[in-house]
């Protein structure tokens, strides 16, 4: 403290300098908290709130007025294509839960050989966008797909991938591991006492199982539906691609970019996917309070498992084998597409060839290079921000310092689409100096739309990187005489660099698969990334080997960077328990 | 809930288990007696929780015989066994409301409704918690919770009850009021009931005979009281208590026994046998004299800590140092650290342990 200042107690403002009159006692956290506000209000909160306030307005006469959901529930198409969605959804839920639920109980009930496998296979579907794998999934099992072929000898023909039943299929294949990865997480965390005194106390078997295993599991199987329900409902690129157009997401689409930004449809559905949205995180967060049952102990394990006898391991291989390569067939068929030659009315390829590598990689350049750049601005400019929320929420006595996580958090409950159309009715009039065009249609809000997407992502790493660095080190650098802003530099960012890196590698790869938002924004094909190539390769038969090998690359991309980013979480903390 | 007009005592013959290729039980032999509070004493890895569980029926099947009164248990799924236990995390069902958990072995016992609420009130209002009914685990105290897992094992009405290291998860002072509140429970109950703990002073200050575990063996079974006063081999010995341990060999010329140092000191002692071993000594049975040439040993001084009711003073004897509780009264002066002392022992209460058996405990 300047004792000048002290001895002059009533009035120290007369030697600030100007700035600080302008802004008294601002410091430099401070400012970039109000930046990073301005900057979420701007990019999210701004754009979603106009597309609600449009939904509410009459496009002629700009009135306040319920008129457009009652156009919306008039119409049969938008009726249909609201159930449809519901049903999708629930159904995909419903499917997914198929495949999670056996896998997740044998590996945590049973000593099972196969549990390695199932943890490490289970998980690669989410490493692949959806609408990638939507196509291949037709060439295997849509009507004239290998299945339907095969089975047409015996004159079956099985309906899996027409119409809606398409979408739920690609996409429960694509999400069950959310409720795989969360039922697994929560039977794992049951404590094997919890188990044991219902034995005590006479339960065993089934009756075991429904009164005490099964509800102490229940939350981390609802964290899951729910995130799958959401993220069904409001995805885009599957229904696309598989040209279900009767949906919300693809309808909402369609309308503003067939009709044009003033129609009010295209408002009325993205207030819809914003509102179930919302709805549907605030349901399982009221699920889910007070109902963390994690119960295992230190030095405690888990669930007992049993072992399984000769007859039983065989029926549980076979179970766990077939959902595994139902799970795979995904990234089985697009691998035979982008090496295939052709492929059509036949169970398998003609022949193979690297042929579509070349197609792929001749007329791609500009869509890997975007993608390249976009994605990478994205994850760049997330992780900034992320670390800077990070340490103003968690280091600093801002006022209100949590909303800036709230807000940043917001945007996992806003649909691409809608964030897209947002952005195109709040930045049309908007003119960018210099490049002259509306702020809409210039590449650079690609790179917005994806930052706001994936800093979420990026926070969560940043966040739990920063909680791991002991206040203490940075006190005793403070203590041995270094700055604010110095201990930051110095102290902070090096140790929380492991996370960062990790959040950086997350909001990549997720933000370079990503179709919906881009598909809306993306003003001409120059400026397109990888996956809004892949959709416009699959809109032709022709182009679908091409299509399958740009594919291949995305998912060798999101691969590659999940699997470093999870190098990166295990070095850091085998690091950290060596230490200690 | 009263007394039990029968209870049933627990007998474990020739005992062993393994898990894999450790063994963690061997030869196990023990005679509870109905009604009455035993406890398991060791320290952690003895083997004394496997022991328990192997009862409960838990863990790996074991070798040997289990019985309760005249039931074999042997082979039988822990449901069916009728064997109360408490878990030393309580293990109560968080989703669950205190009510629901303390009925929960009821239900599974097809008891009436009716019967089953009465039973869970009773059982509630002896542990003092009938207020608590209808709040869920998380919203209770660790002492709370304590009382509605025993609650919810008593309610079933078991053959006997076992108690996993119940007081643990407690703090220091509820753990005394817990103790006495279990022992009395237990008196009013009459449940042959068994206390895993690895602390000596709990065992002591409940159980009527324990059994003292280590490395999977039981080394001494017994009164608290006999075991601290006779120990039968150097880890009861040191277990139960502080213990000296001077080693040497006793001989007998004149008419004294003597024990022999292999420094040279020489000790005489109150003892008929004759040969190599060790002699046991506890701290309060030593005197500390000024007078130096009155003993047969002497020392020096090398630490001291002040207690209250004692002093405790680490003293330098034949290349040992040797721990001595004197009592303390007001104003009574305490000895300096590097005062040459000499050790006047009460020979009386010296136990003395041949080699052979001293061997045993190793």
């Amino acid at each position: 403290m300047d004792t000048s200042s002290l001895r002059a107690g009533q009035e120290p403002r007369t030697k600030r300098s100007l700035t600080d009159r302008l802004f008294p006692s601002l410091s430099g956290t401070a400012l970039a908290a109000i930046f990073i506000a301005t900057l979420l209000f701007g990019f999210l909160i701004l754009p979603v709130a106009k597309v609600i306030y449009v939904a509410f307005l009459d496009p002629n006469s700009g009135a306040i007025t319920l008129q457009n959901f009652g156009d919306f529930f008039s119409s049969a198409l938008f009726r249909e294509s609201f159930f449809n969605s519901f049903y999708v959804s629930a159904m995909s839920v419903v499917l997914a839960s198929v495949f999670a639920l056996p896998l997740a109980y044998i590996t945590s009930r049973f000593e099972f050989s196969g549990a390695m496998v199932i943890q490490s296979l289970g998980f690669i579907p989410l490493i692949m966008p959806p609408f990638v794998g939507a196509i291949a999934m037709q060439l295997l099992f849509g009507r004239n797909g290998s299945f339907n072929l095969l089975l047409s000898n015996y004159g079956i023909n099985i309906p899996f991938m027409e119409g809606l039943n398409g979408v739920i299929l690609v996409q429960s294949v694509h999400y069950f591991p959310f409720i795989l990865i969360n039922l697994s997480a929560s039977l794992r965390n049951i404590d094997r006492s919890m188990e044991e005194s219902a034995q005590n106390l006479g339960a065993h078997g089934l009756r075991l199982f429904r009164r005490v295993v099964f509800p102490l599991a229940a939350p981390g199987y609802l964290a899951g539906a729910s995130l799958v329900f959401i993220k069904v409902f409001d995805d885009l690129g599957t229904p696309l691609l598989l040209n279900v157009n009767n949906m919300l997401a693809p309808q909402a689409y369609l309308r503003i970019s067939s009709i044009g930004i003033s129609d009010p449809m295209g408002y009325v559905i993205s207030f819809i996917l914003v509102a179930f949205s919302v709805f549907s995180l605030w349901a399982s967060f009221l699920l889910m309070r007070g109902k963390d049952y994690a119960t295992t102990q230190k030095g405690g394990g888990g669930l007992s498992r049993r072992k399984l006898s000769t007859r039983e391991n065989v029926v549980a291989y076979a179970i766990v084998i077939a959902i595994l390569l139902l799970v795979l067939s995904p990234h089985i068929a697009l691998g035979l597409l982008a090496f295939g030659t052709i492929w059509s009315y036949s169970p398998l390829p003609d022949g193979y060839t690297l042929e579509n590598f070349n197609t792929m990689f001749g007329q791609s350049g500009a869509y890997i290079k975007n993608t390249l750049v976009y994605a990478g601005a994205a994850a760049f400019l997330d992780i900034v921000l992320a670390t800077a929320i990070a340490y103003i929420v968690l280091r600093t006595k801002i006022v209100g310092r949590k909303w800036l996580d709230y807000m940043a958090t917001a945007a996992l409950a806003v649909p691409g689409v809608v964030l897209g159309i947002g952005y195109l009715r709040t930045f049309n009039d908007f003119n960018v100096p210099f490049v002259d065009k509306p702020l809409a249609s210039w590449w650079v809000i690609i790179v917005v739309a994806l930052m706001i997407r994936r800093l979420p992502y990026a926070l969560r790493a940043c966040m739990a990187a920063l909680q791991q660095v002991s206040i203490a080190l940075e006190e005793a650098a403070e203590n041995l005489g270094a700055t604010r802003s110095r201990t930051i530099r110095k102290v902070v960012i090096p140790l929380m660099s492991g996370g960062i890196l990790a959040g950086f590698v997350t909001s990549f790869a997720t933000a370079a698969v990503e179709l919906s938002a881009t598909i809306m924004l993306v003003s001409s094909d120059s400026d397109a990334p990888l996956a809004y190539g892949i959709y416009l390769f699959m809109q032709t038969p022709s182009g679908r080997g091409a299509g399958a090998a740009l594919g291949i690359l995305a998912v060798v991309i999101v691969a590659a960077g999940t699997m470093f980013a999870q190098f990166i979480i295990d070095r850091e903390r085998k690091a950290r328990t060596g230490e200690h | 809930m009263t007394k039990r007009t029968t209870t049933a005592g627990i007998s474990v013959r020739d005992l062993h288990l393994s898990f894999g290729n450790t063994k963690v039980l061997t030869g196990v032999n023990l005679e509870i007696k109905a009604g009455e509070f035993f406890a398991f004493l060791g320290p952690s890895g003895s083997g004394k929780s496997t022991l328990l569980r192997a009862i409960a029926g838990f863990g790996p099947d074991p070798v040997g015989e289990i019985k309760v009164g005249d039931r074999n248990l042997s082979g039988l799924p822990p449901w069916e066994r009728n064997v109360g236990m408490v878990f030393q995390s309580y293990a109560l069902w968080p989703h669950m409301s205190v009510r629901k958990n303390v009925a929960f072995g009821l239900v599974e016992k097809k008891i009436p409704t009716k019967q089953i609420d009465d039973k869970v009130e009773a059982a509630l209002s002896l542990v003092g918690l009938l207020d608590y009914a209808e709040r869920m685990p998380s919203q209770l105290s660790g002492g709370q919770q304590q009382r509605v897992a025993l609650a919810r094992t008593i309610v079933t009405e078991p053959d006997v009850l076992l108690l996993d290291e119940p007081l643990s998860n407690l703090d220091a002072s509820l753990r005394v009021q817990m103790r006495r509140e279990l022992l009395s429970l237990q008196r009013k109950l009459g449940l042959t009931t068994i206390f895993v703990t690895h602390d000596q002073e709990e065992a002591n200050t409940t159980a009527d005979r324990m059994a003292v575990l280590d490395q999977g063996v039981v080394q001494q079974i017994g009164s608290p009281q006999s075991l601290y006063d006779h120990p039968e081999n150097l880890f009861v010995a040191g277990f139960l208590g502080t213990a000296n341990i001077l080693t040497g060999k006793l001989v007998n010329s004149n008419g004294v026994t003597r024990l022999l140092l292999p420094t040279g000191e020489q000790l005489a002692i109150d003892n008929s046998a004759i040969g190599a071993g060790s002699l046991i000594l506890r701290p309060q049975n030593i005197t500390l004299s000024e007078q130096v040439e009155l003993s047969g040993l002497r020392g020096q001084i090398s630490h001291r800590e002040f207690l209250g009711a004692q002093v405790r003073y680490l003293v330098d004897v034949a290349n040992t140092q040797i721990v001595v509780d004197q009592s303390h009264a007001v104003d009574q002066p305490i000895l300096e650290v590097g005062a040459t002392v000499g050790l006047v022992i009460n020979s009386r209460s010296a136990v003395f342990l041949p080699e052979m058996r001293a061997a045993d405990a190793a």
